[in-house]
């Protein structure tokens, strides 16, 4: 089981709702998925809100826990108004937090990051950070109060997988009591696995499903990843070594006589 | 009285919310609206009065990663 703010898991894969070739192929991929946790968004719409109202309905039909998110804000002002639009409108005090900083590689501004979290804590969110790899920033979430930390593996939409493996095994070993999420930049399913097997706690991905030639299809294939990468990590992985080792027993083995 | 609805200036007849979503067409549905940042939860629609050059958001679910 995987927990956030309180609220238990058994699905360690987070999906989000976005790019799909269709609504149902939404639908049936998020359920091939097993995700019990949907990401969702908020935006203007004219004439009288009718497009959001009938993806809503799709959502509801799922029965999963929504995570809405503050995807496009710049700053940490628009985050804060944005989260709190997001409570109203989904009855919800979780919120994916994403202070964008720089709009080519979509990475998370740590400032306005920062100083949103802290609004939003004391305003009494579940704040779901989306932040690179720095350890720093991560550490200062925490002492904020952030109970889930969500670093990037690699740039929203870039499917590059974990780039920085060395500085996302050193946020697990430095936030052990945090539920630590890989939230974006996954394009296989082996990128999950590898995440997991890090001892992640759960990854969040959107794009390398919703893209796939079949979602529903490699919806599942990630599914199978994560599962495959958590029960890895919790068999032990052992460690790497500089040399061979054999695995086939040396002693009997045939033809062999003493060199000397 | 001229207003900002979603980014755009309109010239409206309302000088209330719930009326100004009427006007607009906005009917039942889910949606959260904030007038000059401040989020007016749907109990309080009825009871918000508009100024001259509010900024008002009305937003609704849409999707998202």
């Amino acid at each position: 089981m995987v927990t956030f703010y309180g609220k238990s898991f058994t699905s360690r894969l987070l999906i989000g709702t976005a790019l799909y070739p269709s609504p149902a192929v939404m639908q049936q991929a998020i359920r091939a998925s097993g995700a019990e946790i949907v990401t969702v968004s908020l935006r203007r719409e004219a004439g009288g809100g009718k497009a959001g109202e009938a993806f809503w309905s799709l959502v509801r039909e799922l029965k999963v826990t929504v995570l809405p998110n503050t995807a496009g804000c710049r700053s940490a002002r628009e985050a804060v108004t944005t989260a709190k639009l997001a409570r109203e409108l989904f009855g919800t005090s979780w919120i994916k937090l994403e202070v964008i900083g720089d709009d080519e590689t979509l990475q998370p501004d740590p400032v306005g990051l920062l100083e949103a979290a802290a609004a939003l804590l004391a305003d009494g969110f579940d704040v779901f950070p989306y932040c690179t790899e720095d350890l720093s920033v991560a550490l200062r979430l925490r002492d904020l109060g952030c109970r889930v930390v969500m670093p990037w593996a690699a740039p929203i939409g870039s499917a590059r997988g974990l780039v920085n493996r060395d500085a996302l095994k050193l946020l697990r070993a430095r936030l052990p009591d945090v539920t630590l999420v890989i939230d974006a930049g996954l394009g296989a399913p082996s990128h999950a696995a590898a995440a997991l097997e890090l001892g992640y706690d759960a990854v969040l991905l959107n794009t390398a499903v919703a893209k796939a030639k079949d979602p529903v299809a490699m919806a599942r294939a990630f599914r199978l990843g994560v599962e495959a990468g958590r029960a890895a990590f919790e068999a032990g992985l052992m460690g790497p070594r500089d040399f061979a080792s054999p695995s086939t027993p040396v002693v009997g083995t045939p033809f062999w006589h003493d060199a000397s | 009285m001229r207003l900002i609805v979603n980014g755009q200036a309109i010239e409206a007849q309302a000088s209330r919310l719930d009326a100004l979503l009427e006007e607009l067409d906005y009917k039942g549905g889910h949606y959260a609206i904030a007038v000059n940042w401040d989020v007016v939860p749907r109990p309080r629609w009825a009871h918000t009065m508009l100024n001259e050059g509010d900024e008002i958001e009305i937003l609704t679910p849409r999707q998202g990663g």
